[in-house]
């Protein structure tokens, strides 16, 4: 793979914070993965992460529990997820993650899933439950071949010396976890928050930063933004999906109210 | 002793074990990782674990010479009297153990999952025992199916949270157990109950339930002038009691490990636990095992009538004994474990938990000579499924 990661001409393009936002595949109904992806798209995200549904998602509160629960009862699956995005990259220009929990790779074979990836345009992935030490025997090496980045997290509880291996072995950028929680599990940003971000960001790390959990409205994007790149936005924009009446319009009206730009 | 089938440096057992946790649980399972096994060899803290077992749990519990059964199935069938245990079941033996590490970490909160309630009710024994908070998540179905274990957790001063995820039972329980810890790193300690979870769960939940089988082996000699069985039989869901009461047999070549598990309906009927016969490699709950799942590598709910055993997948420790071929697995059906749990009743005047009756089930199978020993563990009493057993056996009637 020679082309440069769509993820590294972005962080080093940015002008502005950038928004990584979370949609679960497959929700609110089957069909609506491309819709959503060329909405968030039209709104101006900058990075889109798309879910893979899983029946047991442990870091996960009970906003994107739900939204998996109800991708895998309409059927979605990680064949169909490829089938889904086999054109994103036809009109879908943005870095495109997927997020997802360790065992339906495995199923799918992690090999058979790498290039799946890099064949649809996928450029990156989080996989919470895949350790640092698992990754780096059995999977860096394949994820490489494909060009994928690896995107690893890092709580309030990380300690520096594990912060600068992650450093070390992370590209594209670090997923900073704002608290210790699930996802969607608090909402806003504290003064013990900003007290962490200020202490990360005073490591010099070789890595841009996005801070997710917690993140849901401009006012926390903004605060996230003032100590990394950017922020995620996750459950927030899954609890849109979950209600929208019209889904595109609400979309991009969303992420351009994020983004200030309304 | 160097036993072969114990957990390497890595955590695994062969190919299966490991530590598939997000970074948020990382920390917590690293210090306990880093630090249990010098707390376990504290002589304060063997000293503390061995008075609970002694006076509070009632160890050492009685290896029974069960006669009437013995003279039926023309062998020598000795059960361990776990279910003489205070609380009534083995769990008790690792909750003790648990709690004593929470504390030396410094913890003061409690979180557990249940199915049955068993490993609820031993948990919020052991922390009312040592003033400890304690939330105990169980599946909403099983909140239903098991009202008095519910009703002992609160006696007890336990939160009892219903889990209302997926499937509301003891896989989404463990899930919002697990979810609960993350949320709260710093002052809580999750006590798993089975051999099941990250590195170094199943390891230190097997050492604290192998006293079942260091006790087998004196109590063998004792009776039988030899320490070990020919056979040792136990019931596997996650595999805690199986875990302990192999634990001292798994080199002791002259010793066969049976383990039963749960065929609900049957293996084939898709109303089944039995995770060995139905499941494939996966990640599940922080390891590699054996897992009930999809194509797509969704974990599919298992069935069965015992709720101490409807989990899908089986401890890192038997998914590596089963696929090693050191432990032969029978599925034993619903209606085998009822007829067992009769027989024992009937024979030997122990009306056993659901769950030991799967392994009592397997006499049959065995075919033990006369010269044969057994040694099989009774890992709970049946008070907790009375309902069940007055339904299905109709002992209204």
């Amino acid at each position: 793979m020679t082309r440069m990661n769509r993820i590294t001409k972005l962080f080093a393009e940015a002008t502005e914070p950038i928004l990584n936002v979370y949609a679960t595949a497959g929700y609110p109904n089957f069909g609506d993965t491309m819709t959503v992806l060329n909405a968030l798209q039209a709104g101006g995200v900058d990075i889109i992460e798309i879910g893979m549904p899983y029946s047991d998602p442990v870091a996960d509160g009970e906003t994107i529990q739900q939204s998996n629960q109800v991708s895998l009862d309409q059927g979605m699956t990680v064949a169909h997820l490829f089938e889904q995005l086999k054109n994103m990259r036809q009109t879908v220009t943005v870095p495109v993650l997927l997020m997802g929990y360790i065992n339906p790779v495995l199923q799918y074979g992690v090999e058979a899933f790498c290039k799946k990836c890099a064949e649809v345009g996928v450029d990156g992935l989080i996989l919470p439950d895949l350790p640092m030490a698992e990754f780096e025997s059995e999977y860096q090496a394949i994820f490489e071949h494909y060009g994928l980045y690896n995107i690893f997290l890092i709580t309030p509880q990380t300690t520096d010396a594990r912060i600068a291996q992650i450093d070390a072995i992370s590209k594209g950028f670090i997923y900073m976890v704002s608290s210790a929680s699930t996802t969607g599990a608090k909402t806003g940003i504290s003064s013990d928050q900003e007290t962490y971000f200020k202490r990360i960001e005073a490591m010099n790390l070789k890595n841009p930063r996005l801070i997710g959990f917690g993140i849901s409205d401009r006012s926390s994007f903004l605060k996230a933004s003032e100590s990394a790149a950017g922020a995620i936005i996750g459950s927030a924009f899954v609890k849109l999906l979950g209600q929208a009446q019209d889904l595109h319009a609400e979309i991009v009206g969303f992420v351009q109210s994020i983004k200030g730009k309304k | 002793m160097n036993q072969s089938f114990q957990v390497d440096e890595r955590g695994y057992y062969g190919d299966f074990g490991g530590a598939f946790i997000p970074e948020m649980l990382y920390p917590n399972v690293e210090e306990l990782r880093s630090r249990y096994l010098d707390i376990i060899a504290e002589p304060s803290f063997q000293e503390e674990f061995h008075a609970l077992l002694k006076d509070y749990v009632g160890r050492p519990t009685p290896l029974f010479k069960a006669e009437r059964l013995s003279a039926k199935y023309k062998t020598n069938i000795y059960l361990k009297r776990e279910d003489l245990c205070h609380t009534g079941a083995h769990k008790v033996n690792n909750t003790i153990g648990q709690i004593l590490v929470a504390k030396r970490l410094g913890k003061h909160k409690i979180v557990a999952e249940t199915g049955a309630g068993q490993h609820g009710v031993a948990t919020a024994t052991v922390c009312a025992l040592m003033g400890m908070e304690c939330i105990v998540y169980m599946g909403a179905i099983d909140i239903e199916r098991q009202a008095p274990n519910v009703a002992r957790m609160r006696m007890l001063g336990a939160q009892v949270v219903a889990a209302q995820s997926g499937s509301k039972t003891l896989k989404d329980a463990t899930n919002e157990a697990m979810r609960h810890w993350i949320n709260n790193p710093v002052d809580t300690h999750y006590i798993i109950g089975s051999v099941v979870g990250p590195h170094p769960y199943p390891d230190m939940v097997a050492r604290f339930q192998s006293v079942i089988s260091e006790e087998m082996r004196s109590q063998l000699q004792e009776k039988e002038g030899r320490d070990y069985p020919d056979y040792v039989i136990a019931c596997v869901g996650g595999g805690s009691n199986a875990a302990g009461a192999f634990y001292h047999f798994l080199d002791e070549p002259r010793t066969q490990l049976i383990a039963a598990e749960a065929a609900g309906q049957g293996v084939s009927t898709g109303h089944s636990a039995a995770t060995t016969f139905l499941g494939k490699p996966g990640v599940l709950h922080g390891s590699k095992s054996l897992l009930m799942q999809t194509e797509d590598g969704q974990v599919i709910e298992p069935y069965s009538i015992s709720a101490g055993l409807d989990y899908p997948g089986i401890g890192p420790m038997h998914a590596n004994l089963f696929q090693t071929g050191r432990a032969k697995f029978y599925d034993i059906t619903d209606e085998e474990a009822l007829e067992a749990a009769l027989e024992c009743s009937m024979l030997e005047g122990i009306i056993p938990a659901l769950e030991s009756a799967h392994a009592l089930a397997v006499f049959g199978k065995l075919h033990a000579k006369a010269n044969e020993v057994i040694v099989v563990n009774l890992s709970g009493r049946g008070d907790k499924d009375l309902s069940t057993y007055q339904q299905r056996l109709k002992l209204n009637d």
